[in-house]
């Protein structure tokens, strides 16, 4: 148990679980109490994950308020959670974003089991930010596939079958890899270590008890993993499909909290159990990144329909996290981190504008749009800031993430930060270019009586409007409790490979 | 006093945050005479900076004032803080003091339009941004401005979004400028990467150490500098979005696309100029630049038949001068020519909306003739600002562009022979524009009724009392457009006096910030009064070649405006092609052959694959239990057979 004298881990997991059983166990003809239990919840989680926020001690580099309670002794498996720097935002824009997408979006049908499986997926995301167990995250990791399985596939548009077996398939090709990992991990560390233990911390801090080969195998074997989930190119065609027929809340929590299970993975994992492989394949997975940015961009410059352009924007975006992670810097690990942050809120807004769009117009085709901001011209305002925060216009939270990233991996990637630079042209291009599609233009007969954004709506954006101010002016408070974890990641990496971080980057006192 | 510096961008972003929040409910005018205040409030604060900064010693006046610690990551750290210095508060000045007339005008020229409001939202935000640009205390600050206005510049040029060339040209300004951003942005990790710092003041600051820095270093910042300057003011190849620009309501031409955003370029160079003097090579680049992009812009401006686009080619062709000044070292020339050209193209602009305005949109100049004793005020201040562009002495123009010649001679004779042609033609199209707009005989009366000739007709039978006011009759504009033009004519006039030969007030003043990297002149002046009389004849020339052709010749001028000018040698044009052309199929060959076809085909062909590979294996798996049990024992065999071989007994 934790200083706290509560456990706010566990808690954290274990009520949006409770919530959905709750939802389960509520009569089907009374929606309106299903509603109510399935907001409270996430209200609740919401409030846990502020408290988080609250209690976390800025200046530790370590793992905060740890809970370990031995699960499957005989194998040394224990529910082991534990949080720092990288996993706390991640934890608190999940907890903030749930809420948003659930009172934002009411499902067209069926809003029980809806409500159900998104409470089960929150549970599985938070989860996998706070296991420290690599058996535990492993679990975390496969579970949150079934319910967005089944909310793809039961609440989605168009093609939504194909998308959602696609998503799921893709998935667990990867995973089955890094359960080989994991598992070749454990029994490893047990050889050289004569300890059977799925101790996340234990297993990387005993380098050198697994050969260097074997620990690049091994690393392939998470990354692959991780890279579809992110989606690196050429592993990303399950994400155009899967965000695009989603519900709108599963496009939110899909791009908002999802894709950062792959990005987180190789922070938590890659780096910190196999530093020196991590520091051997980086230019590997940096030279895949940088494509995915430059591929993402253009291949969303030409999409036909809006929905699916945002989606790839997606693959751009999340490019950049991973040029910033294997980039082995200060910046470019904690722009990696805030990145992750801050495409959530973006694209997470971006996923609920277009959402909004196609309950007025039935379509997300742009063609069929035009002259929108004539007609709605809130909608169009709120689009726009988020479209600027989206290209990364400083002032707006996109651009501290970016910045930071090409900032902290010019040093040591040199070449490869150049090119990405070119992806922020090329992000203006396409938004600006769908921008001026949808919204400029005079507004034909189909246009033209475009009801603007009502009060509900405004409410739900305003958050999300006010993190996107708020993270862009003032990043610091966010900056702060997310360096010394990563400055202690860097110096894992550099006591482990031969890599050492530049000193013009560094943090100083460090050296 | 020096502290009041926080209130000069803090003002308008407090414009910007009321109209955000009220804007609606203040309406027409409310709304812009709130912005003016801000801007002007801006305007006074500045003035005060300044008083505080004068009453400093002459050679330590660079103060920094921080208001909060913005990007802390390791050993990088970014404040939101201003830097007051000479050459911030020259900017600040002549930034908000013409901002306010503008601010002051659009209230006239704005008016009745349906978001009246959210014009001057812009425009707040805008004037906030470019404040920002120039009061940074280092680079990234520097940029957020840079940035800031750009989306501005985005909002305002397609703020008549309806009409789609408007929006067109909003996101090529935007585009394009991005592409110099990336220039400026790869320029800011160099600089870190090995100055360790993007702060300007200070012992360890941008400034001090850039001189130090290797030469390959220092030039790839500066040339990475200058290529986001480029797109910022529009210098070759990167101008194509500045005549499109012209799409904005005419203000922000005045106020973004002519006297403050686009010379950001100009700034920046200025700023940096420890770093330029330490790469050599680079101001050489600069220079050519600039004359070429002069010369250019000149030559397309002689052919253009609208208004704005005329002046838009001239803003193009201006700030070459000013790069042209930055390349041999000629700094304050270049800032000089950046106030006087703020005073006279602010005029012109606004003087051009002005006519715009009294004709009822009427944009091209072959509809329009004779305007001088219809709109007197807007004639005589736009005459003003025609003899101030094309340098004739003692207005504004002639002292600055001056001094940019005799230091472009002293340097390097072709580049002066570039400027004084490009002299000759500025002369020649300023007049051509006065010549077609204010003299001549009336077009725009037979213009109108040729276009509209059944309204014509049949208006008077209607309303003949108000005939006089119907819409093709041009009439002088309200006060709140005509004051700022006299005021600025009087600046065009006189600016001059900021930095006269002999005297150098604006030199004195700027000298701390440029110390000995300021190019000295080294000609007698004998040769100085003869490079002025040389430039003299040809803007003379150009004055009376545009005489005989469009207010003697009695023949059509088009053989004088050749088509491929007008299109500005196609370079746009081409550009334009290649982008909608191969650029676009490659988009589209990569988004739908080789995305979709080819990966997501490969994924798909994959799971074809194997479910093929399933169904044919399902074939054994039959349900029979006899299947099965002949397959264990068969199997059974097979083990025993192999392992009695193994182990010999046979």
């Amino acid at each position: 148990m934790n200083d706290l004298g509560f456990p706010l881990l566990t808690a954290l997991i274990v009520v949006p679980v409770l919530g959905a059983l709750a939802v389960a166990l509520v009569p089907r003809s009374n929606a309106a109490l299903v509603r109510g239990v399935g907001v409270a919840t996430t209200l609740v989680v919401a409030a846990l994950s502020v408290w988080l926020l609250v209690v976390f001690d800025g200046n530790d580099a370590g793992f905060q308020l740890g809970e370990k309670y031995t699960w499957i002794a005989d194998f040394g498996i224990a529910w082991n959670l534990g949080v720092d720097g990288i996993s706390l935002f991640l934890v608190v824009l999940t907890g903030l974003l749930y809420p948003i997408a659930v009172i934002g979006v009411r499902p067209h049908h069926d809003p029980k089991p809806y409500l159900a499986w998104l409470l089960l997926l929150e549970a599985g995301c938070i989860g996998v930010f706070l296991s420290l167990d690599l058996f535990l995250f492993f679990v975390m990791f496969e579970i949150v596939l079934v319910p967005m399985y089944f909310l793809i596939g039961g609440w989605g548009y168009g093609d939504r079958v194909y998308a959602a077996l696609k998503f799921f398939l893709f998935t667990m090709a990867g995973s089955a890899f890094m359960l080989v990992g994991i598992v070749a991990l454990a029994f490893l560390h047990q050889q050289a270590t004569g300890e059977l233990t799925f101790d996340l911390v234990t297993i990387a801090e005993a380098q050198g008890s697994i050969a260097q080969t074997t620990a690049r195998w091994l690393f392939l074997g998470f990354a692959v993993a991780f890279a579809v989930k992110v989606p690196l190119f050429p592993l990303h065609t399950w994400l155009p499909d899967a965000h695009t027929q989603a519900p709108t809340a599963g496009s939110v929590i899909l791009a908002g909290v999802m894709l950062k299970l792959g990005t987180y993975g190789f922070l938590r994992f890659g780096l910190y159990l196999f530093p020196e492989a991590a520091a051997y394949f980086a230019p590997f997975l940096v030279t895949l990144g940088v494509i995915g940015i430059i591929y993402g961009a253009v291949v969303a410059a030409m999409q036909r329909d809006l929905k699916r352009l945002v989606a790839y924007s997606s693959v751009a975006h999340l490019g950049f996290i991973v040029l910033g992670t294997f980039a082995f810097t200060t910046q470019g690990l904690q722009g990696g981190v805030i990145q992750m942050v801050n495409h959530g809120i973006s694209t997470g807004a971006l996923f609920l504008l277009v959402g909004m769009i196609y309950e007025r117009r039935h379509t997300r085709e742009i063609a069929e749009l035009k002259g929108l901001q004539k007609a709605a011209p809130v909608l169009a305002g709120v689009f726009t800031v988020v479209m600027l925060s989206s290209i990364g216009l400083p002032g707006l939270n996109g651009f501290v993430g970016e910045f930071l990233i090409l900032l902290g991996s010019f040093p040591t990637r040199r070449w490869w930060a150049v090119v990405a630079t070119v992806g922020v042209i090329l992000a203006a291009v396409y938004l600006l270019w769908a921008y001026q599609r949808v919204f400029h233009g005079a507004p034909d007969e189909a246009n033209a009586g475009t009801p603007d954004m009502d009060r509900r709506e405004r409410l739900i954006m305003a958050p999300l409007l006010a993190a996107i101010v708020f993270l862009g002016v003032y990043p610091k408070p966010v900056l702060e409790r997310i360096e010394p974890a990563v400055d202690r990641l860097i110096a894992h990496v550099e006591a482990s490979s031969d890599f050492s971080q530049p000193e013009v980057a560094a943090t100083e006192g460090e050296r | 006093m020096l502290s009041a510096v926080w209130l000069i961008p803090a003002l308008p972003l407090a414009g910007f945050l009321i109209l955000l929040a009220a804007g609606r409910k203040l309406g027409e005018p409310a709304a812009g005479w709130l912005a003016t205040a801000m801007v002007t409030g801006s305007f006074v604060a500045g003035l005060v900076t300044f008083a505080g900064l004068l009453g400093e010693d002459e050679h330590h006046r660079q103060f920094v004032f921080t208001v909060f610690e913005w990007l802390p990551s390791g050993s990088f750290s970014v404040d939101v803080g201003f830097l007051v210095d000479p050459l911030s508060m020259a900017m600040v000045l002549f930034v908000t003091g013409v901002g306010a007339l503008i601010h002051l005008y659009s209230i006239g020229y704005m008016h009745g339009d349906p978001r009246f409001h959210t014009f001057f939202l812009y425009l707040n935000l805008f004037a906030f941004s470019m404040l920002m640009l120039v009061l940074g205390d280092n680079l990234l600050i520097t940029f957020l401005g840079w940035e800031g206005v750009g989306a501005c510049s985005y909002l305002l040029v397609s703020f008549w979004f309806e009409r789609n060339s408007a929006a067109v040209a909003g996101k090529k300004a935007f585009v394009t400028n991005r592409v110099g951003d990336w220039g400026f942005m790869v320029a800011i990790f160099l600089t870190f990467a090995s100055l360790g710092t993007l702060t300007y003041a200070g012992e360890e600051g941008f400034l001090e150490n850039a001189g130090a820095l290797p030469e390959a270093t220092a030039l790839g910042i500066a040339l990475l500098l200058f290529v986001g300057a480029a797109g910022k003011s529009a210098q070759l190849p990167l101008y194509v979005w500045l005549p499109d620009a012209m799409e904005g309501p005419t203000p922000v031409s005045a106020l973004i696309h002519a006297a403050t955003m686009v010379t950001a370029g100009v700034y920046l160079m200025a700023r940096v100029n420890p770093l330029l003097d330490a790469a050599p090579a680079a101001l050489t680049v600069i220079s050519v630049m600039g004359a070429a992009t002069a010369l250019f812009a000149a030559t397309c401006a002689v052919a253009q038949r609208d208004i704005k686009k005329v002046l838009a080619y001239s803003t193009v062709s201006q700030l070459g001068y000013m790069f042209l000044a930055i390349g041999v070292g000629a700094y304050v020339a270049a800032i000089f020519h950046m106030i006087t050209h703020a005073f006279f193209k602010a005029l012109l602009f606004l003087g051009a909306g002005s006519v715009i305005h009294g004709l009822h949109d009427e944009q091209d100049m072959r509809r329009m003739g004779g305007l001088r004793k219809l709109m007197p005020i807007t004639a005589g201040t736009f005459i003003v600002g025609w003899l101030a562009i094309a340098g004739i002495p003692p207005f504004s123009g002639f002292w600055s562009k001056d001094e940019i010649l005799a230091a472009a001679w002293d340097s390097n004779r072709l580049l002066w022979l570039v400027g004084v042609i490009t002299a000759l033609l500025t002369a020649y199209y300023m007049s051509r524009q006065v010549f077609l707009v204010f003299f001549g005989p009336p077009r725009w009366q037979e213009a109108h009724a040729g276009a509209t000739s059944e309204e014509a007709l049949a208006e008077p039978e209607h309303e003949p009392a108000a005939a006089q006011a119907a819409p093709a009759t041009p009439h002088e504009s309200p006060p709140t457009m005509t004051v700022p033009l006299v005021v600025l004519a009087v600046l065009a006039a006189g600016g001059g006096l900021l930095n006269l030969p002999g005297v150098l007030t604006l030199e004195h003043f700027l000298e701390p910030v440029f110390e000995d990297r300021l190019h000295e002149l080294d000609i007698p002046a004998g040769i100085l009064l003869s490079l002025a009389a040389v430039t003299g004849v040809g803007v003379v020339i150009g004055i009376l070649a545009a005489r005989a052709i469009y207010l003697r010749s009695t023949q059509p001028a088009d053989r004088f405006e050749p088509e491929l000018l007008r299109r500005a040698w196609g370079f746009d044009q081409a550009l334009a092609g290649f982008f909608g052309g191969p650029g676009r199929a490659f988009a589209n060959f990569t988004s739908r052959v080789l995305d979709g076809r080819g990966i997501d085909g490969a994924v798909n062909g994959i799971a074809t694959l194997v479910r093929g590979g399933g169904s044919r294996l399902r074939l054994t798996q039959t349900g029979y239990v006899r299947n099965y049990a002949l397959f264990m024992g068969g199997g059974a065999v097979l083990l025993l057979a192999f392992f009695l071989l193994r182990t010999g007994v046979a």
